[in-house]
């Protein structure tokens, strides 16, 4: 099943890379070791023993400028079960709040000798500027509208363990996709990976050029389903609508809602994914999200806490002292 | 009143007012040209600069910067610079007028520009023929532009009484919003909040169909896009009186610069695409363009060392508008003479000074210029009051190597 351009090198030439800032710049047999250093977390994380002590007595901080519940708490669950202290900085009672600037939060936690710091921001391009100013390895759990690295590579975990191989895999994303970089991460990873991705939104939420990326653009979502193997679905993300760009949420999902009428125009055996949080009766209706046979929805949380682990454990290798890795 | 020693700039090439470079020397009586030319010897008493076969050209003139930083300016060859009224607080009374213009003297000229609207809020129009009184050369919206169409036609329209130019900014402000870079692939790709570049075409058109209603004169100080250069050309073509600016970066530049989340590199209007800078560089050849601007904004790490789209817009130019205008003449684009066109009759005009052109009578602000001399910008080690520019650790040519501000010599520092 491993094509040969997954096939990647014995030891820590298998990612030579210091953090996880985005999908871009990762090769595709980068991306494939990561999923297959994955596996062994999901096995483990299914058994009754959900720890082992391979990070213990490191430091990994958790430093969210932006709220989140589930990505945060992934992050800690999966620092936590490799056996490191995980601390979380909560941004409504950090001095972020009293004007402090991003560069001297990030001294700080530098400082405080971090061995992995995990950060999302809401400003594209955040978490490579404190990347460059620290020590650590540094994860990005999401900036802005740039990139979700770990979401794109826990949703491609979630595919390998449903679908047959990514070549030639009709992969639609519809929503939100100006706002979102859980679609600019999917976009660069299911396309590194061979499927064909294909994008459907309104105009006033597609990017610009978005084309260049290698994808097909629709605005009509009935045609963008026909032939679908996978269709993942995106909220619309209002808090960073600045005026109006949908008449209102009714008339949304009349156009873009995935109801069990509009999948059937996917692929028979097509499946169904969302990032989180849903809103229900928007994007999607209930009866699609909760269908037993085709929504991934919560596979890609469990998966989730795998992918980070693996990539704690890759990141942290230097740091342990294990000989060549970057 | 200072009794000025008179001076002659010796053996130099001269910078005439018509183009041409010619050997010879300028006397200065009093802080004016007395005499130009091939047969001009230093008179008795005279302090004598020789220039050593250097070009000698007049002092740069800048319209619209957004701080007065001497050390920059002089360094850059600048002797006058346009103050735009986005300060803190904003030129919108006569009394700051009064205050910034004197604010550079003796050695460096300030022409404050009357913010058009109080506070620069596009509502209510600002006392402009009290501060025309109190010394503003010109008006300027400031980095916005006025969204109502009726308050910037009755801008005009006095304005257009007063016989002062309003120097705009041409970006829709419904379309921009909040973008910090281009609509493109380069800003979709790092996930910027983004405008397409037609939001400069459209308040363009509406402002010169303003301007011509008015019967009034309009600068616009940045025309970065193809579709905007079209229109005052257009207009410029119909005799209406549109004159067009542009900073070096949209010559040197395109939205390529800002892929690694530069905040030097971000500026406004935003960085445009490969298409739009060959198009700004075909407008300074056939002669769209009217003005070269630093636009210079020296920003320190409390506003650049941020997330691009936290960080503030702007960059610090007046070291690098010569030099990177000189890029134009080694690629052949223009000649010398219509380079000090740019930099320094055609701002002189704009503003109604007696400046920009080695001719008699006129103001001597004078800079002796080595065109070829090489050297690097190092925003570590700028003579601004900060570094932000998108053009550090590239090589450069063209080196001000003497200035006078009215006949006297001005002492620069960082000229090596």
């Amino acid at each position: 099943m491993t094509p040969p351009e997954y096939t990647y090198p014995e030891g820590a030439l298998a990612f030579p890379h210091r953090g996880l800032v985005g999908i871009a710049g990762l090769a595709p047999h980068e991306i494939w070791f990561l999923l297959d250093e994955a596996e062994q977390w999901v096995e483990m994380n299914r058994g009754a023993q959900k720890r082992r002590e391979l990070l213990s007595g490191l430091t990994i901080i958790n430093a969210f400028f932006e709220n989140s519940t589930r990505t945060l708490l992934s992050f800690e669950i999966a620092g936590k079960r490799l056996g490191a202290d995980v601390v979380n900085m909560a941004v409504a009672t950090s001095s972020v709040k009293k004007g402090e600037t991003l560069i001297d939060t990030a001294m700080t936690l530098n400082s405080m000798r971090a061995d992995a710091i995990v950060i999302r921001h809401a400003s594209s391009g955040a978490v490579q500027l404190i990347a460059d100013k620290v020590d650590c390895p540094v994860l990005n759990a999401g900036d802005g509208q740039h990139e979700h690295p770990t979401q794109a590579l826990l949703d491609a975990l979630t595919i390998r363990h449903a679908k047959r191989a990514f070549n030639g895999l009709r992969v639609t994303i519809c929503g939100d996709i100006l706002h979102s970089r859980v679609a600019r991460s999917n976009i660069l990873c299911l396309n590194s990976l061979g499927a064909e991705v294909r994008v459907c939104a309104p105009p006033a939420l597609m990017p610009a050029d978005i084309e260049r990326m290698n994808v097909t653009v629709f605005h009509d979502f009935d045609e963008a389903l026909k032939g679908a193997d996978v269709v993942m679905m995106l909220r619309l993300q209002m808090e960073r609508m600045e005026g109006q760009f949908i008449p209102s949420p009714r008339e949304y999902r009349h156009l873009y809602g995935l109801t069990l009428d509009r999948l059937a125009r996917a692929e028979p055996d097509a499946l169904v994914m969302h990032p989180g949080p849903m809103n229900r009766g928007v994007e999607i209706d209930s009866n699609v999200a909760d269908h037993i046979e085709r929504s991934l929805i919560t596979r890609q949380v469990e998966m989730g806490v795998a992918i980070r682990m693996a990539c704690l454990d890759v990141l942290t290798r230097k740091g342990r002292g294990m000989e060549g890795w970057a | 009143m200072s009794i000025q020693a008179s001076l002659t700039i010796t053996g130099g090439q001269l910078l005439l007012p018509d183009g041409t470079v010619t050997p010879g020397a300028v006397r200065c009586e009093g802080g004016f040209i007395t005499a130009v030319g091939a047969g001009v010897v230093p008179q008795k008493g005279d302090t004598v600069h020789d220039a050593a076969g250097r070009i000698v050209a007049p002092g740069l003139v800048d319209i619209g910067v957004f701080a007065i930083d001497k050390p920059a300016f002089h360094f850059g060859g600048i002797t006058r610079a346009a103050l735009m009224p986005d300060q803190n607080p904003p030129l919108d009374v006569p009394a700051r007028v009064r205050f910034a213009a004197q604010s550079g003297k003796p050695d460096f000229w300030v022409h404050p520009l009357a913010a058009a609207t109080q506070g620069l809020e596009g509502t209510s129009l600002a006392e402009i023929a009290m501060m025309r009184d109190a010394g503003a050369r010109a008006v300027a919206t400031g980095r916005r532009w006025i969204g109502d169409s009726g308050t910037m036609l009755r801008l005009l329209q006095y304005t257009g009484m007063l016989g002062m130019i309003v120097i705009a900014h041409a970006e829709d402000a419904g379309i921009v919003g909040n973008a910090v870079a281009t609509a493109g692939e380069m800003a979709t790709r790092l996930g910027l909040p983004s405008a397409p570049a037609q939001a400069e075409a459209l308040a363009i058109a509406r402002d010169i169909t303003l301007a011509e209603m008015a019967s009034a004169a309009i600068h616009f100080r940045n025309v970065t896009t193809a579709a905007g250069l079209d229109l005052v050309r257009a207009a410029k073509a119909r005799g209406l009186h549109v004159t067009a600016g542009i900073s070096p970066a949209y010559f040197m530049l395109s939205d390529l610069a800002i892929g690694a989340f530069r905040t030097f590199t971000h500026l406004s209007p935003a960085l445009r695409c490969e298409e739009d800078r060959k198009a700004v560089v075909t407008a300074i050849k056939d002669g769209t363009i009217d003005v070269i601007t630093s636009g210079h904004d020296p920003r320190g790490p409390e506003d650049k060392r941020l997330p691009f789209s936290d960080s503030a817009p702007g960059m610090a130019g007046a070291e690098t508008l010569l030099p990177l205008t000189l890029n134009l003449v080694r690629d052949g684009v223009i000649d010398i003479g219509r380079a000090f066109a740019l930099l320094s009759t055609n701002p002189s005009r704009l503003l109604g000074v007696n400046a920009g052109r080695l001719a008699v009578g006129a103001e001597a602000d004078i800079a002796v210029i080595d065109p070829e001399r090489p050297w690097i910008v190092n925003s570590d080690k700028m003579a601004a009051a900060a570094g932000n520019t998108p053009f550090d650790r590239q090589p450069v040519q063209g080196r001000v190597l003497a200035l006078f501000k009215g006949g006297m010599a001005v002492r620069r520092s960082n000229s090596g």
